[in-house]
């Protein structure tokens, strides 16, 4: 037997966050990722993880990502030069969800922003991807560093609780946060600890992201994990939990090669960056993508979601082939949805094979194993929206 | 009946001419939970070291190679309906194919449990 999967690098070159030792007294198994040391799993194992954050609540330390700061009046407009996305219209005190593109329309990375009142002091806070971050700051500083001030925050540690009781575990130590709803946020004592938190995350539950010094994220992770719902998750639940909820992982189903209309989110683009709109276009790549949203006829391939008919697992890189056999594209995520308890994968089609129903063979170890296109999320989401 | 093990982290428990192979405690342990076992045909013959199988978790995918010469005689078909079984049981209810040897000289080489642990470790 061969793990093939696993891949390996020399431990010395590995940064650590801010809760390695904690992982390593909770017995974590550590993996090379984005370049940290990261949890893939606890001793309770991935399957136990993934149940248990759909059931309680489950703690992850995502402190890998990238967090920083757009200072200035002109932040919002400054960031809308960068992403489709309406950044200007966004009120104080929410969230928005949004793409960095490159002037080829293809995506450099996702994000998440939070208007933390920039127009009067604040600032616009944004998450970037672990293994994009050197590069979005160094993109971000060299396009819009002359209008706002770029401010990376590696002194920044971001934990997870996600969820459905990770409401009954944080209102314990943090009375309020009950009020928030799904993508807005603000600042709470949670342990003693400072915290900006916004109600949001990677699993397609109710839950929490927290961003907090990295001097005192152990010490808010200790608390969290004595709550009775929370126990601690690691980054391969973390990627069955965000798959069945039909979530995105950057460098594999989105990269540079890849525009937001044909990894189906057209959601993330609001209608006034669309033709027609008050601020249309004006962002990288915007004749090829508001052409493609004209068009949807002239998209060489779609991101669509796929369940397959039989109990075999179909990974990444799986070929994707018409009945009659013809090669038609390539699947991006796949594994055994441990909730949904089927395999379930995302991919690209040509979009001829894109429409709900579709029937599709996945071509594993020589073999076809019949899938279909089905809707996303594959497990239905709990945001919580008051 | 002797054990044997490979540096693939299969076990084989031999039996005159035949032998029963499955994955390692190790193995399944470093896999996680396993979801999903695929098993040769019954009938077909294999060298040594051929990919025979896989054997995957929600992480993971490992191929199972043929750990001796030798044609597949039965395969469990408990796993299909119960993948975990070669996680709680792998020495026992979760073995995963039986063969008929063709080379028995082949086990010279493989490992007994006190040499398997040291490598393992």
């Amino acid at each position: 037997m061969s793990d093939s999967s696993t891949s390996s690098a020399a431990p010395e070159t590995l940064l650590k966050t801010p809760m390695h030792a904690l992982h390593l007294e909770l017995g974590a198994r550590m993996v090379p990722f984005a370049g940290y040391s990261m949890p893939v799993q606890y001793p309770a194992g991935l399957m136990a993880e993934h149940h248990h954050t759909r059931q309680a609540s489950g703690l992850f330390d995502v402190s890998h990502m990238g967090q920083l700061r757009l200072v200035g009046a002109e932040a919002a407009a400054a960031l809308e030069s960068l992403i489709p996305v309406d950044v200007i219209d966004l009120p104080a005190g929410k969230q928005r969800y949004g793409l960095l593109l490159n002037d080829e329309g293809g995506i450099i990375d996702d994000l998440m922003f939070f208007n933390r009142d920039y127009a009067n002091g604040g600032d616009l806070f944004v998450i970037v991807n672990g293994a994009c971050k050197v590069g979005d700051i160094a993109h971000i500083q060299a396009k819009i560093g002359s209008r706002c001030q770029v401010i990376p925050m590696p002194e920044m540690a971001l934990l997870a609780l996600q969820g459905p009781q990770a409401v009954t575990a944080l209102q314990r130590l943090a009375p309020g946060v009950e009020k928030l709803v799904f993508m807005t946020g603000g600042r709470f004592t949670v342990a003693g600890c400072d915290c900006f938190l916004t109600r949001s995350g990677y699993t397609g539950e109710d839950g929490f992201e927290i961003s907090v010094h990295g001097s005192q994220a152990e010490t808010l992770a200790r608390a969290l994990l004595a709550q009775p719902e929370v126990k601690p998750i690691g980054l391969g639940a973390r990627n069955s939990l965000r798959l069945e909820a039909g979530l995105c992982l950057y460098g594999n189903d989105i990269d540079t090669t890849t525009t937001p209309v044909e990894a189906s989110l057209n959601w993330a683009m609001q209608k006034v960056r669309r033709t027609g709109g008050a601020r249309a276009g004006g962002f990288p790549g915007a004749d090829k993508i508001l052409a493609q949203l004209a068009d949807p006829a002239t998209l060489a391939r779609k991101r669509v979601g796929l369940v397959a008919l039989e109990r075999v697992p179909v990974r990444d890189h799986t070929e994707l082939q018409a009945t009659d056999g013809t090669s038609i594209g390539e699947v991006t995520s796949g594994l055994l949805g441990p909730t949904i308890n089927q395999p379930v994968a995302m991919g690209y089609v040509k979009p001829e094979f894109a429409a709900l129903g579709t029937r599709v063979n996945a071509i594993v170890r020589g073999k076809a194993v019949p899938m279909e296109v089905a809707a996303m999320p594959f497990v239905p989401t709990r945001y919580y929206r008051g | 009946m002797t054990v044997k093990y490979t540096e693939d982290h299969e076990w084989l428990k031999i039996e005159g001419d035949t032998a029963t192979v499955g994955i390692t405690v190790h193995a399944q342990d470093a896999l996680g939970d396993v979801v999903f076992v695929d098993l040769p045909a019954v009938g077909t013959s294999f060298a040594q070291k051929e990919t025979a199988g896989v054997v995957e978790s929600v992480k993971a995918a490992a191929d199972v190679y043929m750990p001796v010469s030798g044609e597949v005689t039965a395969i469990n078909e408990a796993l299909k309906d119960d993948p975990s079984l070669a996680n709680s049981d792998p020495m026992g209810a979760g073995w995963f194919f039986k063969i008929k040897l063709s080379d028995p000289s082949q086990l010279d080489a493989l490992m007994d449990e006190t040499r398997y642990t040291a490598f393992a470790a």
